[in-house]
């Protein structure tokens, strides 16, 4: 016995590598502290020169929200300002050299291209007033900018939808959130060209010089944040599964947006994908409809043209439909050669990609007047935005995942915990840990490339093949597997043990009879 | 709660106030449809269950999910068995009327492959990093999934491909796994075999329901034979439930409450019974199409962006510079000259194996034995 249950012990029991448990269950309370940092810039004349040398240097201002729900995690906002003066003329015009002017009335923040916003102060503002009263006018201003440009209340706890259900405050977070697509390590797009009509029509697209002039700006500035593959495709005899209606009024097809839902699976079947990866696909089509049924429109509700004549999906991609019959007369010859103007088509799969990606927000507040994306197609405090959203979404995901994962080996005692899971949890915990130091200190790529290295390694963790769960045994399947091993080995010891007992039983009487 | 609100005000409003797409978001909160359809048993007398399989999996391709998002695990040994007198082919209803094999089923886990581990791999993703994408659940927290689970069952576990079984518990088990790491937004459980309202009790994820087509202690009937193929063709709760599917079509607006409604007592003998305590909408308010069918939410792309660069020319060095000519040779497959002209190579010696040494010992022994010990010393 002395030997055999040690050794019966170690031989059924399951390896189970050590989990740092006690700082996951530190994780679980997170507490995160994100801070953007601000400069604001007094233009000449804004401000008196007595006023001047009175203006504080730096201002502190944060807020505490509490994402409901779990109440896993309470975000705290921190907002450092430097002011100072600027030394010289701002000279308004040459910001606006594209010809914009700032005089349109109900204007006031222009956001521009880079991180810079301008702000106008109100007539009312002008002279004569405190100073004081002069900041207590500027603080909420300059706290609506940032949130436009970083993040606010509502970005943030969109971006933690994963874990806590919204309690929906804003109807447009919310259709933000389904639409844009969850935080991956890669995305797959594709760009398909549908020619339902190739006896009319021979298209030609030039996609690779499209995508290297117009999409791949956008990819590699966005390389940070993940990793993009691109793949294109044209599809013959491909058609839309829905019937377009004839409107005599326009002569021409119309698609109204109700019937726009049933377009996409019949061409899902045929679109295909990468086989190798598991990422996202972002598929992007291209429907040049056929010569008896051009030129074909989408209505909106209001059964309106819409202007794009696209539509996207939501979590999928997008769909153009690019009529051709312009391009060529009634007494054409058949097929006829079309080349497709790239600049229009990619300016819609841009908008679409900007949305589906999240780089879009829902519309700016009243009053703002916000510079067109440039040639990157990306702004800089867009991708500012994004990173902000993103870095907090990973690190909650990656939080969850790993005190799920931590859970569920503590719940099933009988899982295999082999080493290299405890390693990618071990490095799990300290990359979120890292995370989260940099978002304190507002070092936004650092904070990123962490959180990104906290995910794979906690999904790498959690998808494991080898934490399979098949040991489970109830009790009584326990009791039905060892029984038949060991009541016949019990019976003689039992009744040897019985008669042992007896015997010194017996024993014991005799002594006593003897003794009497 | 909310969500259920925000949908009644917007109904309300809508012929005042043209609402753009945001009301069609929130009726149900998902994105994408998912579908993964098991048949548990092989062998040709379970001919049933692979045709009521492939009858849910005919109706939700016919709503509308793509193959890409259904992941079909049959033993599928029926279409080319010997016994089956109309070869590539499996019929759901009796005098051959409708073969729900077809031309274009997809099977993604076919004979021996559909077992217990593959299907909880399946579910929550743990499976090794060479599986190809057809054979993968990839869903996300907006996701509904439908799953179809169809063979012999008993109190508390359903018995896979006669070798294995899966319990109830190691059902719900996956299911909280899969909420953990938000891989649903909606799941519907259905279950036919006998006893199957067992197999849902042990449910406690949130955002489930299920149905199943007998209670415990019934067992699930079959429906009818055909005589030409010689076994039943379908099980009594799918039977019905298929012509249920076939009068839905993808812009139908019947719920939840109409399936719970299929097939009652009279028709099934059985008792179906459902579970949704566990849902957090109203059963009446979730479409039958958000599960079998796969309808997408679209927006209008309001905003385009003006792009006014002319195209850069892609870089093709290779194509404007010479091609060099590259030499080629024709390589044999056969090396037939090397072959012949090859000298015999030098064996390696090796040492007797096994059964020479223990052929040696025998005769050494038997030696020994006879003539006793004392020769050793001659020897040695």
């Amino acid at each position: 016995i002395i030997v055999g249950v040690p050794l019966w012990w170690r031989t059924t029991e399951t390896y189970r590598a050590w989990l740092p448990v006690s700082q996951i269950n530190e994780l679980s309370n997170l507490q995160l502290q994100l801070s953007a940092e601000v400069e604001v810039v007094f233009a000449r004349g804004t401000v008196t020169p007595e006023q001047q040398k009175k203006v504080p240097l730096t201002q502190i201002q944060d807020e505490e929200h509490t994402v409901d729900g779990d109440l896993f995690i309470n975000a705290v906002c921190l907002v450092v300002t430097k002011i100072r003066r600027l030394q010289g003329n701002i000279c308004l015009k040459c910001v606006f050299s594209r010809g914009h002017s700032f005089e349109v009335q109900d204007m006031d923040v222009y956001v521009g291209q880079r991180r810079t916003a301008l702000l106008r102060i109100g007539a009312q503002m002008r002279v004569g007033k405190t100073l004081d009263q002069l900041l207590a006018h500027l603080e909420p201003r300059i706290k609506q900018v940032l949130q436009v440009m970083s993040f606010s209340h509502t970005d943030i706890s969109a971006a933690l939808s994963d874990r806590v259900r919204l309690s929906p405050g804003n109807k447009e977070s919310i259709a933000d959130s389904m639409r844009t697509f969850k935080s991956s390590p890669g995305y797959e797009i594709t760009f398909s060209l549908l020619n339902p009509d190739p006896k009319s029509h021979r298209l030609h697209w030039d996609i690779e010089g499209a995508v290297q002039t117009y999409i791949q700006p956008l990819l590699t500035k966005l390389a940070s944040v993940a990793n993009f593959s691109i793949d294109s495709q044209t599809l013959y005899y491909a058609m839309l599964g829905v019937n377009p209606r004839f409107d005599s009024s326009l002569s021409a097809y119309t698609l109204h947006s109700d019937s726009l839902a049933h377009v996409i699976n019949p061409v899902e079947a045929r679109l295909g994908s990468n086989a190798a990866s598991s990422n996202p696909v972002l598929n992007f089509l291209l429907y040049v409809p056929d010569a008896h049924h051009s030129p074909l429109y989408i209505h909106d509700r209001k059964k309106q043209e819409v202007p794009s004549n696209a539509f996207h999906s939501p979590r999928w991609g997008g769909i153009m439909v690019y009529n051709v019959n312009g391009f060529y007369g009634p007494e054409a010859v058949f097929p006829v050669d079309v080349n497709i103007n790239m600049a229009k088509v990619m300016g819609v799969f841009l908008a679409q990609l900007r949305l589906l990606l999240g780089v879009q927000s829902s519309t700016a507040p009243s009053g703002f007047l916000v510079a067109p994306c440039g040639s990157n197609g990306l702004a800089d405090w867009e991708l500012d935005r994004l990173m902000w959203s993103r870095s907090v979404e990973n690190v909650a995901t990656a939080t969850t995942t790993i005190t799920s994962l931590a859970q569920l080996l503590e719940q099933i005692g009988n899982i295999v915990i082999n080493d290299n899971i405890a390693e990618q949890v071990s490095s799990a915990v300290t990359s979120l840990q890292l995370a989260v130091a940099e978002l304190e200190t507002g070092n936004l790529r650092f904070a990123l490339q962490y959180s990104k290295e906290a995910i794979l390694a906690s999904e790498r963790a959690f998808f494991d093949p080898s934490l399979l769960h098949l040991l489970y045994f109830p009790d009584d399947q326990k009791f039905a597997i060892y029984i038949p091993l060991f009541l016949p080995m019990c019976v003689p010891i039992l009744l040897s043990l019985l008669k042992i007992v007896s015997d010194a039983r017996q024993k014991r009487r005799e002594k006593q009879a003897k003794k009497d | 709660m909310q969500l259920q609100l925000f949908v009644i005000i917007l109904f309300l409003f809508s012929p005042l106030v043209p609402q753009e797409n945001a009301g069609q978001f929130f009726s149900s909160g998902h994105t994408n449809n998912w579908a993964v359809l098991v048949c548990t048993s092989r062998f040709w007398f379970n001919y049933r269950h692979v045709a009521n399989t492939l009858s849910v999996y005919r109706s939700v391709k016919r709503l509308g999910i793509p193959d890409s998002h259904i992941v079909l695990m049959l033993a599928d040994d029926m279409a080319c068995n010997h016994r089956n007198p109309k070869p590539a082919t499996v019929f759901s209803h009796k005098n051959m009327e409708l073969n729900v094999y077809g031309d274009d089923v997809e099977v993604d886990y076919r004979g021996y492959e559909v077992t217990v581990e593959n299907f909880l791999r399946v579910l929550t993703g743990r499976l090794p990093p060479s599986t190809p994408r057809s054979k993968r659940l990839l869903s996300d927290d907006r996701s509904n999934i439908l799953i179809y689970l169809t063979g012999h069952g008993g109190n508390g576990f359903l018995k896979f491909q006669d070798s294995e079984e899966i319990s109830n518990v190691e059902l719900a088990d996956a299911f909280e796994q899969m909420w953990q790491k938000r891989r649903y937004n909606e799941l519907l459980f259905i279950i036919d075999t006998c006893q199957g309202a067992s197999m849902y009790e042990r449910f406690y994820s949130p955002n489930l329901m299920a149905l199943a087509s007998s209670q415990v202690g019934e067992d699930s009937l079959s429906h009818q034979p055909d005589l030409a193929i010689g076994v039943h063709l379908m099980d009594r709760y799918t039977f019905y439930l298929l012509e249920f599917l076939e009068d839905i079509h993808p812009s139908s607006k019947a719920n939840m409450n109409d399936l719970f409604k299929v097939c009652p007592k009279s028709q099934c003998v059985s008792t179906p019974g459902h579970r949704t305590d566990l849902f957090l909408r109203d059963p009446g308010s979730a479409l039958i199409t958000d599960f079998f069918g796969s309808v997408r939410k679209v927006e209008i792309t309001m905003e385009t962006i003006n792009l006014t660069e002319p195209i850069q020319q892609v870089e093709q060095n290779f194509v404007n510079e010479e091609r060099q000519k590259e030499t080629y040779s024709y390589v044999d497959q056969l090396p037939v000259s090397e072959i012949i002209h090859q000298k015999p190579k030098q064996k390696d010696w090796h040492p007797p194996d096994g059964f020479i040494l223990g052929l040696w010992t025998l005769i050494l022994l038997v030696f020994f034995k006879t003539y006793g010990m004392k020769h050793l010393k001659h020897i040695f």
